[in-house]
């Protein structure tokens, strides 16, 4: 088994749903409580990466990136490093390409909150952050960990992206599923169904997880 | 202190229905009742005095502070307003217990003086989901309160409740509104409610104020029929319960005595009693025997007449509203000045316990 790649995925996964759950969270409270006629356009982009390839969604992340895109000279500029083919390029790929998986189950959350409750909230002279802190946040906590695990699991998983925009460098950008591909074109049967096995057990107890927290199989949430 | 509040507000809210109301509570009302039928745009009111609605037009102006003016691009938020909202469900947080919803917003010591005065002790540390419609309503007024509003504003706030609670808690919550010292806005569509609350009301007719003033004046007088439909309450008497028999209660008003059935709602004391003008009959002859129980003698002091009905009024000691076909008037030639007898059944007169 490619313990490295496997190490490298799960920090990879770990990033991501980290910074999915600090802009995924406020792109969802937008689009769950704005009157904004056009959010259906903003819903849609975040919507992609669901229906395109990710070879698609890589080369623009590729092009985007590039040195020689003002994002990508901008990058260049401070670190003096490269966005294609490392890890902090990878990282914003996967933060791009599992945004739906964290914003869609958070603000169908947001949007189950009892409207009343904010109102209340509001008109108790509490502003609309810290309503949103203490109230919203609180009521929508499955919602919430429901978007952190598939997003988690998403990454983890994620294949054509990684391989447009990150390549395949040990240790930096080879992750599970690239070095399982690695391994059947080198006819090593052996590692590839272990590192397999690994990834299909772990996204199993993920996705079950996942659904009891749904049906409140559990009571995981104290006091709900 | 007391301020007036002073609305005016333009809002349309569909294709069929616009709100046009200007609303000016006078300084010193206590508790001030928004009354009406379902869909005259009461809550939207409350909600546009609340800022939770943006009205397209108007002015709302509490204690001299202006809140809303769309003339001059002044919106306040809610919390800039702090007037305290009950919502009709109570609208309790349902992830904290009573105590944290009550000191959601407000300081320690406030707090604990509001659970203390709604009796909240022994439920601190229960759920919203956990406790009875009665105790929630007590939280969140306890919630409201402890916020230290200016003005409170309750959007139907008996309405959640079954019959026999509600009637239980119509004289404690005028009770806990009147020690509070924060003048309220009540929203009722119920006629019976309005009168145990309320020291001043106004009645909305679709999406419009049509008449306001004190309680029983708005009975009384109704300013047009709207108002009188709505209200369907002309006669709203002070009366003092002066005994108690075989199911009947013997009630003092102004001279003369009333007989009504006991329903076990009032206790001693005073009370208002409430007759439709059309259960008040007028007759000539006193001496026509009948199973009417109450007949009051008086003198006609009015005789209106209003397409097929005419409106006669009566002086009995107390201002008394009849409502008779104008046929039946003209056959008794009632005129100005003539003595006459009302006739009252027992089961006509509703009881309302007065609360101070």
């Amino acid at each position: 088994m490619d313990w490295q790649a496997i190490w490298l995925s799960i920090r990879l996964a770990a990033a991501t749903t980290a910074i999915l759950l600090a802009v995924g969270l406020p792109v969802a409270h937008w689009l769950a409580f704005s009157p904004r006629r056009w959010k259906f356009l903003v819903e849609a982009v975040v919507a992609l990466p669901l229906v395109l390839p990710p070879t698609v969604l890589g080369f623009y992340i590729l092009l985007a990136v590039g040195p020689r895109s003002p994002l990508g000279a901008l990058y260049g500029k401070l670190t003096g490093g490269m966005l294609p083919f490392s890890f902090q390029g990878l990282l914003l790929a996967s933060v791009l390409y599992s945004m739906p998986f964290t914003v869609q189950p958070v603000a169908a959350a947001f949007a189950g909150v009892d409207r009343k409750l904010l109102e209340a909230s509001w008109c108790l002279g509490v502003s609309r952050a810290a309503t949103f802190r203490r109230v919203i946040v609180p009521l929508s906590l499955r919602g919430i960990a429901t978007g952190a695990i598939l997003s988690f699991a998403h990454t983890l998983g994620e294949f054509g992206v990684v391989l447009m925009v990150g390549g395949n460098i040990a240790g930096s950008t080879r992750t599970v599923s690239i070095s399982i591909y690695d391994s059947v074109q080198a006819l090593d049967y052996g590692a590839a169904g272990a590192t397999s096995l690994f990834l299909l057990v772990v996204s199993f107890v993920v996705l079950a997880v996942t659904y009891a927290l749904q049906r409140r199989v559990w009571a995981v949430w104290p006091g709900h | 202190m007391a301020g007036a509040l002073v609305c005016t507000c333009r809002k349309r809210l569909s294709r069929a229905f616009e709100l046009d109301a200007a609303l000016t509570v006078p300084e010193g009302a206590a508790v001030s009742i928004l009354f009406g039928p379902s869909g005259a745009g009461k809550s939207t009111l409350l909600r546009v005095i609340a800022g939770l609605t943006r009205a397209d037009e108007g002015r709302v102006e509490f204690g001299g502070r202006v809140w809303f003016d769309s003339a001059r691009g002044i919106d306040l938020a809610p919390q800039e307003r702090r007037a305290g909202f009950l919502f009709q469900d109570y609208a309790l947080f349902p992830h904290l217990t009573v105590a944290q919803n009550v000191g959601y917003a407000a300081s320690a010591e406030s707090a604990r003086r509001m659970m203390e005065t709604f009796r909240l002790g022994e439920l601190a540390d229960r759920k919203p989901s956990a406790i009875s419609g009665g105790q929630q309503q007590r939280v969140a007024l306890a919630r409201a309160l402890a916020a230290e509003p200016a003005l409170l504003l309750l959007d139907e706030p008996l309405s959640a409740l079954d019959a026999a609670t509600r009637h239980r808690t119509q004289g404690e919550l005028r009770r806990t509104l009147l020690a509070s010292g924060v003048p309220a806005i009540v929203v009722t569509h119920d006629r019976m409610e309005a009168i145990a609350l309320g020291d001043w009301m106004a009645v909305m007719v679709d999406g419009q104020v049509r008449q306001s003033g004190p309680v029983q004046e708005v009975f009384r007088k109704p300013a047009d029929v709207a108002v009188a439909e709505s209200v369907g309450v002309e006669n709203v008497l002070p009366a003092e319960i002066a005994g108690r028999e075989g199911g009947l209660l013997t009630l003092r008003v102004g001279g003369a005595v009333l007989v009504c059935v006991d329903g076990g709602e009032a206790g001693q004391g005073s009370a208002f009693a409430c007759i439709r003008a059309e259960d008040v009959a007028v007759t000539r002859d006193p001496s026509q025997l009948t199973s009417v129980r109450n007949r009051i003698a008086g003198r006609v002091t009015a005789v209106v007449s209003q397409g097929a009905l005419a409106r006669v009024e009566l002086d009995c000691g107390f201002p008394l509203v009849s409502l008779v076909t104008s046929q039946s008037a003209g056959e008794m030639a009632l005129r100005e000045g003539e003595r006459v007898s009302a006739a009252i059944k027992a089961t006509a007169v509703h009881l309302v316990p007065t609360m101070e």
